[in-house]
């Protein structure tokens, strides 16, 4: 073991796993930014469907990213329970997290559906195409987040995720907060800015 | 003989399987070279059929229709196919060499990128198969792209494949970016490393941020196309330029992907056979620096004809006239190196100064269209069809090949042939200005770019007919290189460890390498860690390692998930859910088997 621990010493000290992160996460920033771009464009010119301020519900949407916020403050715990090596705990926070992220996409799923019965749909209108794809893909972001904090739940059962297995928790932790942050920006501009 | 039958053919499965569950850096380099090297023979052959429909005005080899796929899937291969994984075939052998790491920071990831870029390729000219093969060019342009105008699969195997490649792109420039920031020998600082390295970690960033944004225009596309969303249809108010800007977001950006890492192996071969260190290293890396900024900002010099108004003409021409200075200042760079150095004219370094004379007037055709005004006439015509080849034949390709020749001792122990390289060089050097040079006029005279036929009277036969041959003479020399790479395989000399007396680290270790690298981990104290007296620790480097060396095995996953990749990708293109539910089945589970393997690096 003490040859493989002398070759992870790294150049800046940090573990290759967390920088990797960090350059993904730089990369979702271009994919979330034309994305955004595109809704910002396209603002205002669609020419049939029902309009912004017709549709958008902003404190039935203002709930879930409070619950959406207060996952990251869970997801944090979770980290912190882990890092002192304390099981109990970071089950209860990591569930948690999980669990208010798949509250945010019920609520996504009920907002989808009363839409789409109100008349907005991908095809109808501009709107429609790119807040469906924009939210679309973030909703598929936090998904993908849910079903990683389930996996590490599910290994923290299994025991095997003690203190040592910080760091997966904290990859984990870095994309749900970058998650949670491009929610913030989506959530200002396409309901608060209108 | 009989009786060893199956044994021989136990060990050619196992040998096989070998290559397929690799996660060596170098065995992936030489996969992605072989793969890219079939692409760039795939790509040259629809250039020759292009280049024999235009010998001659009113002729008829293949049908417009034929020819629109012709000059779309050569676009297109060359650049997603040819010239970027032939770049990544030397990101993968030489930087880990280059900064004495063992491997790069995901070996697995590594083989994942490979597989999906393979797969990726196969899915895209697959589409010849079926006979839909791409047609809108490379550059896609809405509305082009709508099912109304483009029925069939034509379009969804383009946009669909290329956000497969997309995939294998990040994931490979993320490995990159950390493996060069965080995997450097002791003593390897930022300002020491070789300037191939700086230049892959320089193009690595352009990757990672350029290539999510043509994700997005695709995903747009597709979902125009599949789901009948309105991103570029204009009766719903959509916007066909946006395409455009979300495009050439991208795919100025991909330019500098595209030639930066030929100004690297340039920036390496220069020096060595100059015997001199590169004039100026701070300011060729930081130019390189510049070069990728400033690549965010021109986009739209793409986009002159389409009237973005005097402001926008402006500031997009004066942002691309700046990014002359850093690229002619790299050039000037390499002069200087030469300039008063014991030069050597190796086949390697030939082709670094043929990069060098092309480059230039490429650059030089490339600064005329920066001009609005200038642009206005000449876009759409020959005229930049001869520009982009200036740079990226001119530029890249004897970039590449200027490389092959540099590293083959390297990779594969054995010396390419000198005197049959030079007939490859000269050949290429001679067709590819018959075939370029003639298309400045032709353009200026106003022939039209991807047109399958010309008038007589325009008198374009003699300047086409001399363009033809020169395309012959270039595939020619290619198929010189090819028997170069055959007469090695079976007469060629072995390498030494350092046969161009080179000075980086690379050239400190065995040629071919051992699967470890190196025997200790250098310690570097020198730009040029082989030129200096104490250039680094220990020299030499033990023949045998002091101390056993772990070295990771193989991996079946990172190849199943590539194939879930393209399995769910097939599923999309033909509509069938089914196909994508298994191909994302077979991803979820490879990407779970993964992570869950023991696989210490």
């Amino acid at each position: 073991m003490t040859h493989a621990e002398a070759t992870h010493q790294t150049s800046t000290g940090l573990d290759s796993r967390k920088i990797g992160m960090w350059v993904f996460i730089g990369s979702e920033c271009l994919m979330f930014g034309s994305l955004i771009s595109t809704y910002l464009v396209y603002h205002g010119k669609s020419v049939a469907g029902p309009t912004t301020r017709e549709i958008l519900n902003i404190p039935l949407t203002s709930i879930s990213t409070f619950v959406l916020l207060m996952s990251s403050l869970a997801m944090v715990l979770a980290l912190a329970a882990v890092t002192r090596n304390d099981i109990v705990w970071s089950r209860v926070w990591l569930a948690t997290t999980a669990f208010l992220g798949l509250v945010f996409l019920g609520f996504q799923a009920f907002e989808f559906t009363t839409f789409v019965r109100e008349g907005l749909t991908l095809q109808v209108s501009l709107f429609g195409s790119t807040f469906f794809v924009l939210t679309g893909t973030h909703g598929a972001h936090v998904a993908v987040g849910v079903l990683w904090l389930v996996s590490l739940l599910v290994r923290s059962f299994q025991g095997k995720l003690g203190a040592e297995k910080a760091l997966n928790v904290e990859l984990a932790g870095l994309y749900w907060h970058f998650v949670d942050v491009v929610w913030i920006v989506i959530f200002t501009v396409v309901y608060l800015l209108q | 003989m009989a009786s060893s039958a199956p044994a021989d053919a136990m060990r050619l499965r196992s040998r096989i399987w070998s290559w397929v569950t690799t996660t060596d850096h170098k065995r992936i380099g030489i996969l992605y070279g072989v793969s890219a090297f079939a692409f760039f023979l795939v790509g040259g052959l629809e250039a020759l059929i292009m280049r024999l429909q235009l010998a001659s005005s009113d002729n008829s080899v293949v049908s417009a229709e034929t020819f629109n796929e012709l000059f779309t899937m050569h676009g297109t291969t060359m650049v997603f196919l040819a010239v970027m994984p032939l770049s990544a075939a030397f990101f993968n052998f030489v930087v880990p060499l280059q900064i004495g790491a063992r491997d790069v920071a995901f070996p697995r990831l590594n083989a994942f990128s490979y597989w999906v870029f393979l797969l990726g390729g196969l899915f895209m000219n697959v589409s010849f198969l079926v006979g839909a093969a791409p047609n809108a060019g490379w550059f896609g342009y809405a509305n082009l792209t709508s099912t109304q105008f483009s029925p069939g699969l034509h379009v969804d195997f383009w946009a669909i494949g290329l956000q497969v490649l997309g995939i294998a792109s990040i994931a490979a420039g993320i490995n990159f970016i950390v493996t060069i920031v965080n995997l450097r020998a002791p003593g390897m600082r930022l300002m020491r490393m070789p300037v191939f390295t700086w230049m892959t970690l320089v193009t690595q960033f352009i990757v990672v941020t350029a290539f999510p944004v043509i994700t997005a225009a695709l995903v747009f596309l597709m979902f125009d196309r599949t789901f009948g969303t309105n991103f570029y249809v204009v009766a719903a108010g959509g916007d066909v330029l946006l395409w455009q800007h979300l495009f050439w977001l991208f795919g100025h950006p991909e330019v500098y992907i595209l030639i930066l890492p030929a100004m690297g192996i340039v920036s390496e071969v220069v020096p060595t056979f100059s015997r001199k260190p590169l004039f100026g290293y701070a300011v060729v890396v930081y130019s390189g620096l510049l070069i990728a900024i400033l690549g965010w900002g021109v986009w739209a010099h793409h986009m002159f004809q389409v009237g973005l108004g005097p402001i926008a003409d402006s500031v997009f021409a004066a942002t691309t006239m700046l990014i002359a200075i850093p690229t002619g200042v790299k050039i000037f760079n390499w002069i200087a190196t030469m300039w008063g150095g014991k030069l050597n004219f190796t086949t390697a370094m030939l082709f670094s100064v043929g990069f060098i004379a092309m480059f230039i007037i490429g650059g030089l055709s490339g600064v005329m269209h920066a001009s609005p005004p200038a642009d206005l006439q000449q876009t759409d015509t020959y005229f930049v069809v001869a520009h982009f080849h200036y740079v990226l034949v001119g530029g890249a390709v004897l970039g590449l090949f200027s490389g092959i020749y540099y590293w083959w001792p390297k990779v594969f122990g054995r010396m390419l042939s000198e005197s049959i390289g030079k007939w490859h060089f000269w050949l290429t050097m001679i067709g590819a200005n018959l075939t370029f040079f003639p298309m400045h006029f032709i353009g200026l005279l106003g022939m039209p770019r991807r047109i399958y036929t010309y008038d007589a009277a325009l008198g374009l036969d003699t300047m086409n007919l001399v363009a033809t041959l020169g395309a012959f003479t270039m595939a020619l020399g290619t198929l010189v290189f090819v028997g170069n790479v055959l007469w090695t395989w079976r007469k060629g000399e072995a390498a030494a460890a350092n046969p161009w007396d080179g000075a980086m680290l690379e050239w400190a270790i065995p040629s071919p390498p051992p699967a470890y690298n190196f025997s200790v981990t250098p310690t570097v104290k020198s730009r040029l860690p082989l030129w200096s007296e104490d250039g680094y620790e220990p020299k030499p480097l033990p023949e045998d390692p002091p101390e056993p060396i772990h070295l990771p095995d193989g991996s079946y996953w990172p190849p199943v998930t590539a194939v879930g990749i393209i399995v769910a990708a097939a599923g999309l293109l033909t509509g069938s859910l089914w196909v994508a539910l298994v191909g994302i089945g077979v991803l979820v589970v490879g990407i779970y088997a993964w992570a869950l393997e023991p696989f210490e690096v």
